[in-house]
């Protein structure tokens, strides 16, 4: 480096700088890594605990014996029911929210404080949105605890989700789009049909994608409005749960055998937790992959 | 003004196909009645917030009218006997201590380590690594908490046990680093988008004066970036405190002012996650639980809000 | 002669964005079938005054528009139907925007707002705006392609027939030679004036010989007020009769 007839000599100055620099970057490299690699092992360890009780008759069997034997096919329906219904209930409202906030609202106080009530509602900690589904559904709406309750409250929760990935992809396309449209004279709703929503499609996808893997795996809200410790359903049923009936559910099935139910075989929980978090791994890697996949095929 | 040249004769180019015969009229009622529709789901945020509030408050405050309940004994005092025969008792220091050494704790990890990881991401890595990692990243955040909660108290809780000799492994340090772990992805991505949100003239301009891409971090981005950073902290914050399943099954749930990171504690979100489904409904041990929701709600509304004052500002700079 | 009845007239239209007024007061009328140019350096308020025509400067937040524009003695700022308004003005934008839809659908898009349904309608209304806009020949084996895969000067004559496509009695152009080339620009300037016998055509330019090829009329606007506005023969004449519209259309500020 210091080769040849140059004026750039390294001074030991130089070279301290050097040093702290390379440091630096593998510090922060360690840093990146330090919460990745971890969480790699532990992944790994679970899956491997898990292996013994995985197979496709776990899916699909009903837990036996107390909930320490059999599969969790009644869970894995239940939570099915559930991200359903709140992505029925979520969807139409967040995208039409998202739609209000980018292509309607102007700048004013109003707009502004529905802006903070979008933020808040995804700050709100699970368990308020809990109590909430619980006062507001269960009892004084008079649904009881059951399937719609709690979806009703998921679908409140995972609002956000939508709202926010909808309003990302809505303010991306560019606005010369809009003012081409309204120059020949379609209307808002015209400009919005034809060309904002056709070309922001991807990213209300990955949104809602997002809102399905968040209902999920969420526990807390289900608890108290809909969730039920266990009921028996038969192998394989798919139409096991009424609406107005409560159910199980995957994530609150692994509280409940990990905590609750002593004597559990020790890769059941494994297993479930397996299962719970590779469907919510999956459904992410899909947003990724419909999100790579229309931006290679943009329209300009 | 002076004379106009005259017109050219007019050569008709005529359109082959009448006029628009217009819209009909069901297409524009049709209309009006859908952008009503929008505005009233952009206006639902506000109702669900409001909602939130009323309906968790609604239950909550006859308690606050009970002539035996104190509220300076449920801010101020640790004794949280709800459910005992003799002496009843409501207080939530306890809880609130246990929440925010949790709190805490997992700020002490996350922090550093998110903020590490943002400044890596951003302005270290070449534009592959930073896209796996910013995946990795996306899917840890994807993790839900009920299997945070189980890692916690299968793995994590032996590995305590063994490392520290503590005699129960879910505890003040196991539920720290698994919020931490749980809050850091939030925490990397605002840090990540307040570093970017740096001018590239900054950058610019200190590489010209032959800063060391470090210095040109400390000396000039996290400076300028520094508030952005500040609101990543405080949602990371929010986050760990309204975080329920994971700090349930992952703090050994047991009422008490911690003196070690050893310790158990309960938190007050584990605690109405554990105890409403015993309460009777419209019992003073119900409303209490409510009423702990309702501090909840108060405490996440406040560090939201600041966080998004912080970020309002930036973005007005 | 008879001088025909103006098409629009502008009445001390001022327009401020906030606190900032961009323009100060003007007033001037177009009259029909004629080729109004406006000339002048940027930031005096052309594109604005376009905007306030079809009112798609409802659409800035923070606008303050005072005095009057009246289209065919209607005031548009009182016009119920905007959406009508508009599909009496084509506007022609100055970069090409070719919506992300195929070369059929962007010309079809107006009409169908409008409520026009029969596909043989449409067919025939595409051709017509294609051909008017002298793109048919290079497209008509492709309409069904993305509109923004065309090359340039192909997409700004493709927006000057979206533009057509709703039949205008006005078509305002705004720069729209900027991003072309010349040969392009002269083919698009022969289509404009066979579409002169047709309708009123507003020229923005910042290319002074274009209005001077093109307008009957010349209006030179600078810093949101008007310089002078006569026949384009004085305008670009050696004696304009004005100092400072001589200087600009001979290159000598500006």
């Amino acid at each position: 480096m210091t080769d040849g007839p140059t004026n750039f000599i390294e001074t030991p100055f130089v070279r301290r700088k050097r040093r702290a620099e390379s440091l630096a970057k593998w510090v922060f490299l360690a840093m990146s890594f330090a919460m990745v690699v971890p969480l790699l092992l532990i992944l790994g360890f679970l899956v491997a605990r898990a292996w013994p009780a995985l197979s496709l008759d776990f899916l699909l069997d009903p837990p036996v014996r107390g909930m320490r034997a059999g599969g969790i096919w009644p869970a894995l329906l239940g939570t099915i029911y559930l991200v359903v219904i709140s992505l029925a209930v979520a969807a139409p409202i967040g995208i039409l929210a998202a739609v209000y906030l980018n292509e309607y609202a102007r700048d004013n106080w109003f707009n502004r404080l529905i802006n903070l009530a979008v933020i808040n509602l995804a700050g709100v900690p699970s368990i308020v949105h809990a109590l909430f589904g619980l006062g507001a559904f269960v009892l004084a709406a008079g649904i009881g605890k059951s399937i719609l309750a709690a979806s009703l409250t998921l679908a409140v929760m995972t609002l956000p989700v939508i709202i926010a990935s909808t309003r990302e992809a809505l303010a991306s396309v560019p606005r010369s789009f809009r003012e081409a449209c309204w120059n020949v004279g379609a209307t808002r709703w015209q400009t919005i049909r034809a060309v904002v929503l056709p070309n922001s499609i991807s990213g209300i996808l990955t949104g809602v994608i997002l809102q399905v893997s968040r209902a999920a795996g969420e526990t807390a809200p289900i608890m108290f409005t809909g969730a039920l410790f266990f009921k028996a359903v038969d192998r394989g049923d798919l139409f096991a749960y009424g609406l107005l009936e409560q159910c199980m559910a995957l994530s609150m099935h692994l509280y409940v055998i990990a905590t609750q139910v002593p004597g559990v075989p020790e890769a059941v929980p494994y297993a479930t937790a397996v299962v719970l978090l590779g469907a919510v791994l999956l459904v992410n890697a899909t947003a990724i992959a419909v999100r790579v996949y229309m931006r290679s095929r943009k329209k300009w | 003004m002076t004379e106009i040249p005259p017109m050219p004769a007019a050569g008709n180019v005529a359109a082959p196909v009448p006029r628009a015969p217009g819209r009909p009229r069901w297409a524009v009622v049709g209309e009006r009645l859908l952008e009503w529709i929008i505005r009233l789901c952009g206006i639902s945020a506000i109702l669900f917030v409001l909602g939130i509030f009323y309906f968790v408050f609604a239950k909550a405050a006859p308690i606050l009218l009970d002539k035996e309940f104190s509220l300076t004994e449920f801010l101020f005092s640790t004794k949280w006997y709800p459910t005992s025969e003799i002496n009843v008792r409501y207080g939530t220091l306890a809880l609130t201590v246990g929440t925010l050494a949790v709190t805490l704790l997992a700020m002490l990890i996350a922090v550093p380590f998110g903020l590490g990881a943002a400044i890596f991401v951003s302005e270290f890595c070449g534009p592959r690594l930073k896209e796996t990692l910013k995946i990795v990243i996306e899917l840890l955040a994807a993790i839900p908490s009920v299997v945070w909660g189980f890692i916690g108290l299968s793995v994590m809780k032996t590995v305590i046990e063994k490392t520290t000799g503590a005699p129960v492994g879910v505890n003040v340090l196991n539920g720290g680093i698994i919020l931490a772990l749980m809050s850091v992805p939030i925490i990397v991505s605002i840090s990540e988008d307040a570093l970017k949100a740096v001018p590239d003239s900054y950058r610019e301009a200190g590489i010209a004066l032959g800063a060391t891409r470090w210095q040109l971090v400390y000396k000039v981005l996290l400076p300028a970036a520094k508030t952005g950073l500040l609101a990543a902290v405080l949602l990371g914050v929010g986050r760990a405190i309204g975080e329920t399943m994971a700090v349930l099954m992952a703090t050994g749930h047991a009422v008490n002012v911690p003196t070690s990171v050893l310790d158990p504690v309960r938190t007050l979100t584990a605690t109405i996650a554990a105890e409403l489904g015993e309460a009777p409904e419209g019992s003073n041990h119900y409303r209490v639980l409510f009423l702990i929701g309702v501090l909840l709600f108060t405490i996440t509304f406040v560090i939201n809000l600041a966080a998004d004052l912080v970020i309002r500002g930036i973005r007005r700079k | 002669m008879v001088s025909p009845k103006p098409t629009i007239q502008v009445q001390d239209l001022r327009l401020a964005y906030g606190t900032k007024e961009v323009i100060h007061g003007i007033s001037f009328d177009i009259r029909r079938h004629e080729i109004f140019g406006i000339i002048g350096p940027a930031q005096s308020g052309k594109t604005s005054l376009l905007r306030c025509l079809n009112r798609t400067i409802d659409f800035t937040p923070g606008v303050r528009l005072e005095g009057a524009i009246r289209v065919d003695g209607e005031d548009v700022r009182q016009i119920r139907d905007v959406f009508g308004l508009r599909r009496k003005i084509g506007m022609v934008a100055p970069l090409p925007v070719g919506l992300p839809l195929s070369i059929y659908d962007n010309v079809a898009f107006a009409p169908r707002c409008a409520g026009v349904k029969a596909r043989s309608e449409l067919d025939g209304l595409v051709e017509h705006c294609l051909r008017q806009a002298a793109l048919w020949d290079e497209v008509k084996d492709r309409l069904h392609t993305l509109g923004t895969k065309l090359s340039g000067g192909q997409q700004q004559r493709l927006t000057i027939a979206r533009a057509l496509s709703h039949q205008p009695e006005i078509l305002c152009l705004d720069e729209f030679s900027i991003a072309i080339d010349p040969v392009t620009t002269m083919r698009i300037e022969g289509v404009l004036k066979e579409l002169q016998s047709s309708m009123t055509i507003i020229l923005v330019t910042n290319l002074v010989q274009q209005a001077r090829r093109l307008a009957r009329r010349t209006m030179f606007l600078w810093n949101g007020r008007i310089v002078q506005l006569d026949a384009s023969d004085v305008i670009f004449s050696e004696d304009p009769g004005n100092r400072q519209t001589y200087e600009y259309v001979h290159g000598i500020f500006g």
